[in-house]
């Protein structure tokens, strides 16, 4: 991470090319760029309206969902229960809509970031003030998590006949750009993007991540709360993974409580991780992030496109990480993960 | 509190829980079920073991699991191809160690975190496994099946293999030089480099027998459900770990006992098999695994806090 000095009132980039660098989003870059010239060689059905409007369907839920784990990950930690929490949220959502179908859909949002703020703060507690390592926190919690979801919803399934309209529409419509429409999920997400790069460059919080991420031991000597800021990544991680849980009820018509989010961890992590990020903490943006979800959903639509079974999907997946990791082991060298 | 007594934690809680248990079912106390619902957790136990010697390392496994599910799916395309038993038994024991000791190759000499390491095998394993057999089930012979059912002096052939394994763990963690450089990788890496110790061949063995256990695992899951599936054994990771740290096993590496994780596999296995006497739902039990590993780990976090202040 770069240093910065001064009244904190400079700004934290010194020139405009540095303000848009994109350094460590090469790889993401470069990747997107394979896989769609690949593709398309083979099929050129690929670049077709409604492949690329696929591929933008894909990414809404990846990104909120990435958004929160890159949070936590830039602050030093992992969250793997991530795909629970989306679970949850979704379930929890669908069961308000069924006491009260007319509820607006800020109000539903409201709620689906609440319930994923309080499985995040159950997170964050444990990790921060129990000091038990966020890996076993959050393999815990991924089980448990599950768990409830299926002791909230009873094992029924919300069906589509549940979720008010209204809410399903944010996938189907949105601002028509050309032959292509960029669905309101797309335009939250990206929203979410902003304001989250917004918090990172410029909130003290946001700084603080960095800095605990990044060494913790100077952030504690300089005076930072390494609990507290790290105990705050995971509860804005599982907010963003609750409202991840109204716009999977929003994408896809229903929830059920056993497929919802299931390995969806995966997913994001895979994401997160392409997108440059150092897996230890301390370095990120969410410009490589968004790319590396985008990366993701164009593989998706590559898989099926080309006719390779959703079988593959895992496989890729792990390839991906590992990949990822074993480029980027120059940075992440030999630390301890307890 | 000194590592003999945190033994006694899960004992104490095996008997307690018996005691509690059976007073209100009865019918669990009747041997031949027991023994019956313990084949069940065998394949547990056998990764148990394995995450025991790897957390002990200073390192993680998260993806026995899904190590377990591909050589299971592996050894049923072998038979497929008319392999004999014999000639899989040694195929299988080969494959799970290789797929571990990948694992420690990349922990040990790409000198990456295990978690991630693991984290990215876990999907990949579980991805080969789904992308090789796809969602069919693969049928076994009948020569191999019911290995379960088998009996020698009274106690099924599986529970025999593990504490065959167990004491065999016993003896190397306890015993051996092996044994002792995991104790010693685990509480301080770099004074191991400093005394000598081979720490990159210690990581690998550690992963290795990890997976070799997977590999056994997945003959004894295969011989037991008749089928193999890429989508079984979901949740073993966390099953494994749970029943590691429960038997007191630090979690920040360099403490642990094998006659800890047994006795905490005994506890894990007879209160799972008490909650399917009670009717307690799969996604419960679930629930239930995850608080007691945050639980056991937060205990002994409490505890180390305690005895640091009375020592101070």
């Amino acid at each position: 991470m770069r240093q910065y000095s001064g009244s904190g009132k400079q700004a934290p980039w010194n020139t405009w090319q540095e303000a848009i660098s994109i350094h460590r989003e090469r790889t993401a870059l470069a990747l997107i760029g394979l896989v769609c010239f690949a593709t398309g060689l083979k099929e050129p059905r690929f670049f077709q309206a409604q492949s690329v409007e696929s591929v933008l369907l894909w990414m809404p839920l990846i990104t909120v969902a990435a958004m929160g784990e890159l949070i936590v990950i830039l602050s030093g930690g992992i969250d793997i229960s991530i795909g629970s929490m989306l679970g949850f949220s979704g379930i929890g959502v669908g069961l308000i809509f069924k006491a009260n179908p007319h509820l607006p859909i800020a109000a539903a949002l409201s709620a689906g970031f609440a319930i994923g703020f309080l499985l995040g703060t159950t997170n964050g507690v444990i990790i921060s003030w129990g000091r038990v390592p966020p890996l076993v926190v959050t393999i815990a919690t991924l089980a448990s998590f599950r768990g409830l979801t299926f002791l909230l919803s009873r094992g029924d399934q919300i069906d589509s006949s549940m979720i008010p309209d209204s809410l399903t529409s944010l996938a189907h419509r949105g601002i028509p750009l050309g032959s292509l429409t960029f669905s309101w999920l797309l335009v939250f997400a990206l929203g979410i993007c902003f304001l989250t790069a917004l918090f990172l460059r410029f909130s003290r919080l946001g700084r603080k991540l960095f800095a605990v991420g990044g060494n913790a031991e100077a952030a504690y000597l300089r005076g930072i709360s390494i609990s507290r800021t790290t105990f705050v990544a995971y509860a804005i991680c599982g907010a963003l993974a609750g409202l991840a849980g109204v716009m999977y009820a929003a994408r896809f018509g229903f929830v059920n409580p056993g497929s919802a989010g299931q390995n969806f961890e995966l997913t994001v992590i895979a994401a997160v991780v392409i997108g440059g990020t150092k897996l230890t903490g301390g370095e990120g943006s969410v410009l490589g992030v968004l790319l590396g979800c985008l990366l993701l959903s164009c593989i998706n639509v590559a898989l099926s496109v080309l006719g390779i079974e959703a079988n593959w999907q895992m496989l890729t997946y792990g390839l991906v990480i590992l990949a990822a990791i074993i480029t980027d082991g120059a940075r992440t060298r030999s630390r301890r993960w307890a | 509190m000194g590592l003999k007594k945190m033994l006694f934690i899960p004992l104490i809680a095996v008997l307690l829980a018996i005691v509690g248990v059976t007073r209100s079912m009865p019918q669990l106390m009747d041997v031949r079920y027991l023994l019956d619902s313990s084949t069940l957790y065998v394949e547990t136990g056998l990764l148990a073991l394995g995450m025991t010697l790897v957390i002990i390392s200073g390192n993680i496994d998260l993806s026995v699991g899904s190590n377990l599910v591909l050589t299971a799916c592996l050894v049923a395309k072998l038979f497929e191809r008319g392999w004999s038993i014999s000639l899989v038994l040694v195929a299988a024991c080969l494959l799970g160690t290789s797929f571990g000791a990948l694992n420690g190759i990349m922990v040990a000499k790409f000198r990456l975190p295990s978690f991630l390491v693991t984290l990215g095998t876990m999907a990949l394993y579980r991805g080969a496994a789904q992308a090789a057999l796809g969602p069919a089930s693969i049928k076994l012979p009948g020569g191999f099946k019911g290995i379960d059912q088998a009996r020698l002096f009274g106690l099924p052939w599986p529970v025999l293999i593990f504490f065959a394994l167990a004491i065999g763990f016993a003896y190397l963690l306890h015993r051996t030089f092996l044994g002792r450089w995991i104790f010693s990788v685990g509480s301080n890496e770099r004074a191991s480099v400093y005394s000598g110790v081979p720490t990159d061949r210690v990581k690998i063995s550690v992963f290795a027998i990890t997976g070799l256990m997977a590999g056994i695992g997945a003959l004894l899951l295969d011989s037991r459900l008749g089928v193999a599936r890429y989508d079984v054994a979901r949740g073993i990771e966390l099953d494994s770990i749970t029943i590691a740290v429960l038997g007191g096993t630090a979690i920040q590496g360099g403490k642990g006992t094998v006659l800890g994780t047994v006795s905490a596999l005994a506890l894990v296995a007879f209160a799972k098999t008490a909650m399917g006497v009670a009717n307690v739902k799969a996604e419960y039990q679930l629930t239930a695994m995850g608080l007691l590993l945050v639980l056991a780990v937060l205990l002994t976090n409490l505890a180390g806090k305690f005895s640091a202040r009375a020592i101070a």
